[in-house]
């Protein structure tokens, strides 16, 4: 029996066990450990949310604080990856990918190429994303769409505890640059998480829920709305299947298009803003290549075309909930009987 | 560091490649073969090479824009950067970076860089790795003077500076950023005064002599060799063409380049000063001179007729595994 | 007022089971049931199997329906006897479902936990259930776990104390397995016996677990009870190699399930979760290296490298097979040793523990006595 842990304390295991197997591996970011300078405690914070704790203590200098310098230090990753280390660089929020964007964007993700692929660029950047915790609007994006366009980035986005520590892991073996990012909301989330080490490969999504009457793809902490709104479906006589991506880029488009093939129905469930986000990308996909085994339109549940608002009435508005998903998955029983 | 003799004919063969290969793709780019901009170094060889001629394989340097110099004087094949800027499949790229992003990591060249200020954030990084991996081994950033004004260069001055790296940021102030003028675009006197600010040493050196870069940057490596953290080094040099070709350079006075070729030409100063001490003869470095201006020759006669990339070519290299 | 009248409950199969499906009825109100008879179809997320009878009655009462989904120990139906009357048995569901308390994910009395014990040198997760008698220990085969037995360890702990162990390289036991022999794996099982304090253990061995079984029986006899060996290694070279090969291999989904399917009779018994499991075990860390350390040893080159028809039959044996086993043919049945118990059940694949649980379960219950 998988012992039960949190999703926080999923990473930080997955962080702590790849450190100890390879010395290259090295933590960085802001108040990663905390502390650095004062006259108190040493590993003060282990982050802004306490995911990096204790790794101070038993990694040392390689856990890395940095200066408020996102460019400087997610760049200082970057390089260090191409020059013999496995740096996890932690960006605090995926909103700060404003300030340092160019060195995961135009660097890293690029090097391969246009080195003619004689670059390996081992980075991970550990970024918290998403709505729900009243941070307003510039600390509670979905921004994974914008690092999915980037061709050279790997782009990962798990929904559980078990996903978050062998995605995590393999995002640290991998020898690609990797997006990590962790929904804010689901960190105190509890699941199965085996307490060895093992890595989950990424362009592999998970079929969380099975069913045959409506396909509901959907990423993150939108798995969990999905199921929510799966169960209740189920009371009606509609049964789900649920497909988390677990990974954007690479995306596993033939369980997609297997789910798709199975039901007939589509509902995409995005939690990111409504345009050129995963759910465009993904009905653009199976319009393209399981058109004939769509019986009806496809619904896409998303956030609006907004900032994310800050007042708490205004944001349970804007996020996706299961409501939301129940009246999609209705709407497309409706439509193609 | 003493230079020996051998060293001297390295440093001038090196300087004479450089500026033998710019000379001689200012030509070739008016032909038309070159797909998209070449921005030269020539007139500025003194920097790189100056600065290089301490590195080895383990240090790593990143470059700008202006970038051919230094990959030279980091080693890079020559043959393997002329094909490269052709966009050939046997360029030191595969054809897929072009001019502004040449690059040999084998050879600790981390590219030039199409983005001003890119280099500085990625050497904290080198000098991070060499510092935990115990390597010895020094990070250099070159940044014009339009990249000194970057976020990313100030940002990293203080990262290199708080992490105590060894790294040194070199900046090659030519006078313009573009088509304007350093001598506006920056707010102090020197770049090299910012230096106070982040806790490092900051020296203005006359980049045109290659003796006083050599000097100025050992000093640098050295202290970042024994562990004494970052130094800032302010080359004050500048470009014989335009910011790339194709630049009419109407922003630059009459004359102005002509009367830099000769009276400041470091190549000029170089062979008078070695000569005037008789430490080398001047028919050794006519020697050279031929040499250089064959081996451009043969690289570009290599670049012109060599294969272009295959449609195949297209989609690899952008994942190790996907 | 319940006298004579017995619940059928969700079962809890394996450790993680919280609920169960109710996937229809096999016996209609007013049929008379004998023990063992299979009642009614429950769905898992794991697995698929039938509820079996314990006692002798008529079947008065479906209370659940098919579709429904009820937590583990809720109640199903209703077992008595044909005398009991209508309105005591309305009276016993109406008390049950008024004190019934689901499990909680929790709750320690929810069943009994795992435990580990060191073996030379190497942690080693079982599961002990029942007590009393002579013991009995449960040896899955290559690949598996102590979740193999979920539809026997219950039933065969009726009568006696009966422990399943995660052989090393499986389940969550160390991940280290020496040179991956049949012998160094019987020496585990010796040394879990010695840390247990069980002097002398009927062995029950599926599949390699079998050859194990056989290894100890030839290594320690006065240590062995009895061996029961279910579609089991170590009577004949013959082995599907290519499902040895294809099972460590397999990387993902797609390419684990044929090979997985090949254990079962029935392969809709191979759920998506049942391949995410052993997906799951399969990607933590030196797993893969383990079973490939194990196969090199236990079948090099597709065939097995221990035959021991010789043991057979020199302590008490039972021999189970399914007639269609696809890894290890249910020829190697034929011509054992004078003394050795045989059956060999039909249209039952390797699996044959699992898929026919119930007939398997009472010919080893009534060999072990």
């Amino acid at each position: 029996m998988a012992r039960t842990a949190t999703y926080q304390q999923a990473i930080n295991e997955a962080l702590a066990q790849e450190m100890e197997r390879d010395e290259t591996v090295i933590v960085m970011g802001e108040d990663v450990a905390g502390g650095l300078g004062t006259d108190g405690e040493r590993d003060a914070w282990g982050g802004p949310l306490g995911i990096t704790k204790g790794l101070y203590g038993k990694y040392g200098d390689r856990v890395m604080d940095t200066p408020i310098s996102e460019s400087a230090f997610i760049g200082a990753a970057v390089g260090a990856a191409t020059a013999g280390l496995r740096p996890v660089a932690e960006l605090m929020f995926i909103d700060f990918m404003g300030v340092c964007f160019d060195q995961i964007f135009n660097q890293a993700a690029k090097f391969r190429y246009m080195f003619g692929g004689k670059a390996e660029t081992p980075v991970v950047i550990r970024t918290m994303y998403g709505a729900g915790l009243r941070a307003a609007a510039q600390h509670s994006q979905c921004l994974y769409p914008v690092f999915t366009h980037i061709p050279g980035l790997k782009v990962v986005t798990p929904a559980t505890p078990y996903d978050a520590k062998g995605l995590l892991i393999q995002a640290i073996r991998d020898n690609d640059p990797v997006i990590f990012c962790e929904h804010k909301a689901l960190y105190t989330l509890e699941g199965d998480v085996p307490e060895e080490p093992y890595a989950l490969p990424f362009g592999e999504a998970n079929i969380v829920r099975e069913g045959d009457d409506v396909s509901i793809v959907t990423l993150g902490r939108m798995v969990h709305v999905a199921t929510e709104a799966a169960d209740a479906l189920s009371g009606d006589g509609i049964e789900c299947e649920v497909v988390d991506l677990r990974t954007t880029s690479p995306m596993d488009e033939d369980t997609i298009l297997e789910t798709v093939e199975n039901t007939g129905r589509l509902v995409v469930l995005d939690e990111a803003h409504p345009r050129c986000n995963m759910a465009t990308d993904i009905a653009a996909m199976v319009c393209e290549k399981a058109f004939d085994s769509l019986k009806g339109p496809i619904k896409q549940v998303t956030a609006p075309h907004t900032p994310v608002p800050f007042a708490d009435t205004l944001e349970d508005l804007y996020i996706p909930d299961a409501a939301a998903v129940q009246k999609a998955v209705k709407a497309v029983m409706e439509s193609s009987k | 560091m003493q230079l020996s003799r051998d060293d001297l004919l390295t440093a001038y063969r090196i300087m004479r490649t450089i500026r033998e290969f710019e000379e001689r793709l200012h030509v070739e780019f008016a032909t038309g073969d070159i797909p998209g901009f070449v921005h030269l170094y020539a007139g500025e060889e003194a920097s790189g090479v100056g600065v290089c001629m301490h590195l080895d394989d383990r240090d790593r340097i990143a470059s700008t824009h202006r970038g051919h110099g230094h990959c030279i004087a980091k080693g890079c094949d020559v043959d393997g950067m002329m094909a490269e800027i052709y966009g050939r499949r046997d360029g030191l790229c595969a054809g897929k970076g072009g001019s502004m992003h040449i690059a040999d990591l084998d050879k600790g060249m981390m590219g030039a860089n199409g983005i001003v200020g890119g280099g500085p954030p990625l050497i904290c990084g080198a000098g991070l790795a060499a510092k935990q991996l115990g390597t010895g081994g020094v990070a250099i950033a070159f940044v014009g003077d339009g990249g000194s004004n970057q976020g990313t260069t100030f940002e990293s001055l203080n990262l290199a500076s708080v992490w105590n790296l060894p790294c040194i940021f070199v900046i090659e102030n030519n006078g313009y950023a573009e088509s304007t003028s350093s001598k506006w675009s920056i707010a102090c006197d020197d770049a090299a005064d910012r230096a106070s600010g982040f806790n490092m040493p900051g020296v203005v050196v006359d980049g045109h002599d290659f003796f006083a870069v050599h000097e100025a940057a050992g000093e640098a490596i050295k202290r970042a060799r024994e562990g004494a953290g970052p130094s800032l080094l302010e080359c004050k040099l500048n470009r014989y063409y335009g910011h790339f070709e194709g630049d009419a350079q109407t922003y630059r006075g009459q004359d102005e380049v002509k009367k830099l070729r000769e009276s400041r030409d470091c190549l000029a100063l170089f062979r008078e000063n070695v000569t005037s001490a008789g430490l080398l003869e001047g028919a050794e470095l006519d020697a050279i001179d031929r040499e250089a201006l064959a081996q451009i020759d043969g690289a570009v006669t290599k670049a012109k007729t060599a294969p272009p990339p295959t449609a195949a070519d297209l989609l690899t290299d952008v994942y190790v595994t996907y | 007022m319940s006298e004579g009248i017995r619940p059928i409950c969700m079962p809890k199969w394996g450790l993680s089971m919280k609920e169960g499906k109710v996937a229809g009825w096999l016996v209609d109100e007013g049929d008379a049931l004998a023990p063992g008879d299979e009642v009614i179809d429950i769905e898992t997320e794991k697995i698929s199997s039938a509820v079996e009878a314990a006692d002798a009655g008529v079947l008065r009462r479906h209370v659940a329906q098919e579709g429904d989904v009820l937590p583990v120990g809720g109640l199903l139906g209703i077992v008595a006897d044909e005398g009991v009357a209508d309105g005591d048995i309305d009276a016993f569901v109406t008390d049950f479902q008024a004190n019934f308390v689901p499990p909680e994910d929790d709750d320690e009395d929810s069943g009994p936990a795992t435990e580990t014990v060191e073996v030379a040198g190497r942690n080693i997760r079982y599961l002990t259930k029942g007590e009393g008698g002579t013991p009995a220990i449960l040896i899955h085969g290559f690949g598996g776990d102590l979740n193999n037995w979920l539809f026997n360890h219950d039933a065969l702990a009726a009568r006696r104390v009966v422990h399943a162990l995660d052989l090393p390289g499986h389940g969550s036991s160390a991940k280290d397995v020496g040179d991956g022999s049949v012998g160094f794996f019987a020496d585990i099982v010796t040394g879990f016996a010695d840390a247990l304090g069980i002097e002398q253990a009927h062995l029950v061995g599926h599949s390699m677990g079998g050859a194990i079984a056989l290894a100890v029986a030839r290594a320690a006899p006065a240590r062995v009870a009895s061996i029961t060996l279910i579609g089991s290694a170590g009577l004949g070279s013959d082995i599907d190699g290519d499902y040895l090969e294809g099972f460590i291999a397999a990387e993902r989904r797609k390419d684990l399930k044929p090979h997985v399917e090949k254990l079962f009779s029935d392969p809709a018994l191979v759920t998506r979760q049942l391949v995410n499991d052993l997906l799951a075990f399969k990607r933590i860390d030196g797993v893969t290296a383990a079973l490939g350390t194990i196969r090199e040893a236990f079948a090099p080159g597709g065939a097995q490298a221990e035959v021991m028809r010789d043991v057979a039959g020199s302590v008490p044996t039972l021999v189970i097979w399914g007639a269609g086993d696809r890894i290890i043919p249910a020829s190697h049945a034929d011509g054992l040793p004078d003394g050795v118990d045989c059956t060999v059940l039909d249209s039952q694949g390797h699996m044959v523990q699992m898929e026919a649980a119930t007939e398997v379960n009472r010919l080893i219950d009534e060999r072990l006595g």
